[in-house]
């Protein structure tokens, strides 16, 4: 128990240390929300798989330093967006643009889940139409007779041990 | 005729996963090979950024008018950095080719920053000292080194990720270099 409490402390302990948090002051509620909406939808090119809120990287610091200062000077969330992609591209936002060249990042999900559904119908039409002709086909028949062969074999055997247990 | 048909269905059928599997592993293997850490500049084609700067090693200010007229090189560099270190001696060596080199000396000592130029040598014209990285921001820097080739009107023409010493940095950088000379002279 003891140790259990330990590990969660310690976890503890590099949760906070992780998100670095500065003291940044604000004019209002309204723009704390925007800075920290920002913050965590701009990527750190540094560490590329955290955002700018999450990471310790000086450069991260700086931008967030800068996010700040803008947000200050009385500039909007999108003159901030539109700041940061001059500099570093649309590589800076973790949510790509809808433009032309990212259509197939935005609807090919959509069109594979699409032709999912689409074999999917297919498949369930092709179930309910075998099964609603009631012929098989000359692979299910073989399997049939396999199986009934099978079965019939499987009886003789059964009918023989039954005898051997009524002797005994 | 039907049976073959429906054999001919179900072959493809039966091959649809390895050959989507075969996309994705194409798909996957082209991802696995570019460099992430490679993010293209938006701001090639562009004018400089306009900015101010003290130099580092004398009175003065360096700004973005005084990138005009040559062919420069200016490179981001910090006593801290160790891949710096690493390009310098072909930073030297580019100098001495004649190319005008521009120091941008990124959030740095300004002690440390000299003795490290007196310890390895100054190829640098002249450095500007980007004490806050506040300018670097505005350049798009996001380590150093980097290097960017400004042409004679000031427009960024080109950008190097990393030590300009990797052969494949400097052999772009010099196709860049080949090109605008080409076009400039």
């Amino acid at each position: 128990m003891r140790i259990l409490l330990a590990i969660v402390l310690m976890a503890y302990q590099i949760i906070t240390w992780a998100a670095p948090m500065d003291a940044f002051e604000f004019d209002n509620k309204e723009q704390e929300k925007i800075f920290k909406k920002l913050s965590d939808e701009l990527r750190c090119l540094v560490c590329q798989n955290q955002s700018i809120a999450d990471s310790n990287a000086d450069l991260a610091k700086d931008l967030r330093t800068e996010i700040h200062t803008m947000l200050q000077a009385g500039k909007t969330e999108e003159q901030i967006k539109e700041f940061m992609v001059d500099r570093y591209g649309d590589y800076v936002l973790y949510e790509p643009p809808f433009e032309p060249m990212t259509w197939l990042l935005w609807f090919g999900p959509l069109v594979i889940f699409i032709i999912g559904l689409f074999y999917a119908r297919e498949f369930v039409k092709r179930q309910n139409s075998s099964a609603q002709s009631g012929e098989l086909s000359a692979e299910e028949a073989e399997r049939l007779r396999n199986l009934q062969m099978e079965l019939k074999q499987k009886n003789a055997n059964d009918k023989g041990t039954k005898k051997e247990d009524g002797q005994s | 005729m039907t049976e073959i048909k429906q054999n001919n269905k179900s072959m493809l059928q039966r091959f649809m996963p390895l050959i989507i599997f075969s996309l994705l592993v194409i798909m996957l293997g082209v991802g696995l090979t570019l460099n992430p850490r490679l993010i293209p500049s938006p701001l090639i084609g562009k004018p400089v950024p306009v900015f101010e700067l003290p130099l580092l090693n004398k009175d003065g200010v360096f700004s973005d008018k005084d990138l005009k007229g040559q062919i420069t090189l200016v490179n981001v560099w910090a006593s801290w950095c160790y891949a710096c270190r690493q390009e310098h001696e072909v930073v030297k060596q580019l100098a001495r080719s004649g190319l005008r080199i521009v120091g941008l000396n990124y959030k740095d000592k300004k002690q440390d920053a000299i003795q490290w130029l007196m310890q390895l040598g100054n190829p640098y014209q002249v450095i500007a000292a980007d004490e806050s990285g506040r300018i670097a921001i505005d350049w798009g820097v996001y380590g150093a080194p980097e290097s960017f080739l400004i042409d004679k009107q000031g427009i960024i023409r080109h950008k190097v990720i990393g030590p300009v010493s990797d052969q494949e940095n400097y052999e772009a950088l010099m196709e860049a270099i080949k090109t605008i000379s080409g076009n400039q002279s």
